[in-house]
């Protein structure tokens, strides 16, 4: 697993690179209310703003951490944004891509690296 | 920056898992650990108790009473004279524009007037009226806090404390002994629900506070629940939907001016803004506040521009609250937009994120008050 200083998690398996946000940052967030995700087969490039988060709070968007295309979206999460407050770790997941270049990825945190960036 | 003031609840927010915040001046608790949505609808199915200390709590004297609600009436176009004693009344402060300088709540208290004033607002508000008031005296009240009980079980938890509070009708306010001490009570509020604000000696507030928590119906509720109560109550914030360019007659504020201010009335006009004031009753204003429920799921916020078309040509207003409602389900706004358009039931767009989408004009309020009238 993988950390971006945005409080994205990528879990990486090949060249498909699942994304969603830290249990950090959805508790920062507060109560999520509204989720918009890009569309499948969309063609995104890295720090591009692809999703939109706003919890009672305010909004908040998600850049893709990679340039690629995405191939899954969670609908869940669209349907129920509270999921993304109950399990951000998995559950709530927020889409798939297919990256098209790995190498950032290098430069994002592992878990030990985001817990110290957190503190 | 100067230091932020404190309330004297802090030390009870902080120990209760506020999160503080700067607001008006005050560090004050935005929410605790339960969140803003959890807090929100704890409060309209139960208890909520809030500290709004920060707000101007002010007694206005003078020769005698009706002296001081004929010189406040050259200031605030509503009937004062004619309140009876231990009655509160909703009203403002008007600029010679007609312009709002302030919302407030007044009443009377026998031998004098009780004003609650909004904390951003207050040193502003008292020196108007200290300018424009002769042989009045205005005092704000440092030594008090103040405390807002409010849910539909504000009554039950209040009563054992003081069994009278029971015959209490809603914008009544009497001194009810609590804990023994004297606290100004009125049964009025902010979140459309049945409830108490209580004025209680500073250094009774946390005792008294502690009291109330001990009821496991009653929890501490943030300034983030109080604004999406306030906002589905249809309530005006202060700053937001309300400042010093609209008038109460745009902000669909004319209920509260009593026919006798208005042209005709016995005790008509005679205050600041009367001439705008007069004109926008009579030939209607160009601007209404409105409610805007967007019909999809995205909030629209603050500041987001409407449009009467999907393709944002004519622009015909803006948001001025806007948010999530927990208890309506869904997203709520108001704002105001020019009166041709202000229509219940017509669909208007609102620009977010670059999109168009679409919103209907509906009344106010998303959930109806639940007074004990």
């Amino acid at each position: 697993m993988k950390y971006t200083e945005e409080h994205e998690w990528l879990l990486i398996e090949n060249d498909i690179v699942t994304v969603g946000i830290t249990e950090h940052a959805a508790e920062q967030l507060g109560d999520v209310v509204f989720v918009e995700l890009p569309e499948i087969g969309d063609l995104v490039s890295k720090d591009e703003s692809i999703c939109v988060i706003e919890s009672v709070k305010a909004a908040s968007d998600i850049l893709s951490p990679l340039d690629g295309k995405i191939i899954e979206i969670n609908e869940a999460i669209v349907d129920t944004p509270s999921l993304v407050n109950d399990d951000p770790s998995e559950t709530a997941w927020f889409f798939k891509m297919e990256a098209s270049d790995m190498s950032p990825v290098d430069e994002y945190m592992d878990e030990a690296a985001y817990l110290e960036f957190i503190k | 920056m100067s230091e932020l003031l404190k309330t004297p609840l802090h030390a009870l927010h902080v120990s209760n898992g506020g999160k503080m915040v700067p607001f008006a001046g005050y560090e004050m608790p935005v929410q605790y650990k339960d969140g803003v949505l959890r807090e929100h609808l704890h409060c309209r199915k139960y208890v909520g108790l809030f500290d709004v200390s920060h707000m101007g709590q002010v007694i206005i004297k003078g020769k005698n009473i009706t002296d001081v609600a004929r010189s406040l009436e050259t200031l605030i176009p509503i009937s004062i004279a004619n309140l009876n004693e231990g009655r509160q009344r909703y009203g403002f402060f008007t600029n010679v524009s007609g312009g709002i300088i302030d919302d407030l709540m007044l009443s009377n208290r026998g031998d004098h007037i009780f004003m609650v004033i909004n904390a951003a607002c207050k040193h502003a508000d008292i020196a108007h009226m200290r300018e424009h008031m002769a042989g009045v005296e205005v005092e704000l009240i440092e030594n008090r806090a103040l405390l807002a009980l409010q849910g539909p079980m504000a009554e039950k938890i209040l009563s054992n404390f003081n069994i009278n509070i029971k015959d209490m009708q809603f914008m009544d306010i009497s001194t009810i002994n609590i804990l023994g001490v004297d606290c100004w009570v009125s049964r009025s509020g902010y979140t459309g629900e049945d409830g108490f604000e209580i004025s209680v000696p500073s250094e009774k507030a946390i005792k008294l506070s502690e009291a109330l928590l001990k009821f496991e119906e009653v929890k501490l509720i943030g300034l983030g629940a109080r604004d999406s109560l306030r906002l589905e109550a249809g309530l005006c914030l202060y700053g937001h939907d309300i400042n010093s360019d609209t008038s109460p007659i745009e902000a669909g504020l004319l209920w509260a001016i009593q026919k006798s201010r208005r042209k005709g009335g016995q005790d008509a006009g005679n205050f600041f803004g009367e001439q705008r004031i007069f004109k926008e009753i009579e030939n209607g204003p160009d601007k209404k506040r409105v409610g805007i429920k967007p019909l999809g799921r995205a909030p629209m916020r603050e500041e987001t521009v409407l449009f009467s078309d999907s393709a944002g040509n004519e622009n015909i207003g803006k948001i001025t609250s806007g948010g999530f409602g927990p208890t309506f389900e869904g997203p709520v706004s108001m704002g105001y937009v020019s009166s041709k358009h202000a229509v219940i039931g017509a669909q208007v767009f609102g620009e977010v994120r670059g999109k168009f989408l679409p919103a209907l004009i509906v009344a106010l309020p998303f959930v109806k008050a639940n007074f004990k009238r």
